[in-house]
């Protein structure tokens, strides 16, 4: 194997690239999920779900608080569940959350698709993607 | 440029990453089922009708949800080893003891849910 002077440049060198800005939003977005997530079920618990919805539901309300998630339960009144506040945290959780796993699903593709133009023509069809399911799941939490 | 591995499949497979390979692979699995999973749930949510009903009756099934609730879990715990260490670096010396950490956090939530899934399921 030939030697190769190594590729990485020292931090104070390499700069800010959309590919590391990326890697950053992968960390921070998760961090803001995890934070979501976590909101969503402590006002679940506020609201009442103690008593009207079961471990499963919690969590399920937890990972998109949309007022479909909780149709199912218990829960006397679906009012408090669809308010403009639990409207903004699940499109808030799905904007993070698209581009989280859009960036991933491109990660995914680049180890195995190594040619600058199939690479060119992934990042065209995941930013369509992240529009087109940004879209539709946008229009199901405020239509709900 | 394009990338050329020189490394074949054949070799690949008896790559031993041990811990930390398992780890990656994981991530990945679970990424790709969560991404998938969420993908069909919007479109069923947003179509409806015929082909949503089909949709929701797949990741209804408990053997699904197992599969899902593996997915999500294990890569929400892994992501977030993931996180922690890359935004402390200095933690990176043990990051042996945070995959065990890691499993040891995983196992018993896990477990508890698949019996869970399976008692509703199975029991009624």
């Amino acid at each position: 194997m030939a030697t190769t002077k190594p590729r990485s440049l020292p931090l104070s060198k390499r700069g800010l690239n959309f590919e590391m800005l990326m890697w950053l939003f992968t960390r921070l977005s998760a961090l803001a999920m995890y934070a979501l997530i976590l909101f969503a079920i402590i006002g679940a618990l506020i609201m009442g779900a103690r008593t009207q919805m079961n471990l499963a539901d919690v969590l399920r309300w937890g990972f998109m608080p949309n007022s479909t998630h909780v149709q199912s339960t218990d829960v006397p009144d679906l009012a408090p569940w669809s308010t403009p506040l639990w409207r903004v945290a699940g499109s808030l959780l799905l904007l993070v959350a698209v581009a989280h796993g859009m960036h991933g699903l491109v990660v995914i593709a680049d180890d195995y698709i190594v040619s600058s133009r199939g690479r060119n023509i992934v990042r065209i069809l995941s930013i369509i993607m992240v529009i087109a399911f940004s879209a539709m799941g946008l229009y199901i939490i405020w239509t709900s | 440029m394009s990338l050329k591995r020189n490394v074949s499949l054949a070799t690949g497979l008896r790559y031993r990453g041990q811990g930390p390979m398992l780890t990656y692979v994981l991530h990945r699995i679970g990424g790709l089922g969560m991404a998938i999973f969420v993908a069909m749930h919007i479109l069923a949510s947003y179509l409806g009708g015929d082909i949503g009903g089909l949709l929701n009756d797949i990741y209804e099934n408990w053997a699904f949800q197992i599969f899902v609730f593996f997915c999500a879990l294990f890569h929400a715990i892994n992501g977030l080893r993931i996180t922690i260490l890359d935004l402390f670096p200095k933690l990176i010396e043990h990051s042996r003891e945070a995959i065990w950490i890691e499993w040891a956090v995983f196992i018993p939530v896990y477990g508890i849910a698949v019996f869970v899934i399976l008692s509703t399921a199975l029991g009624g």
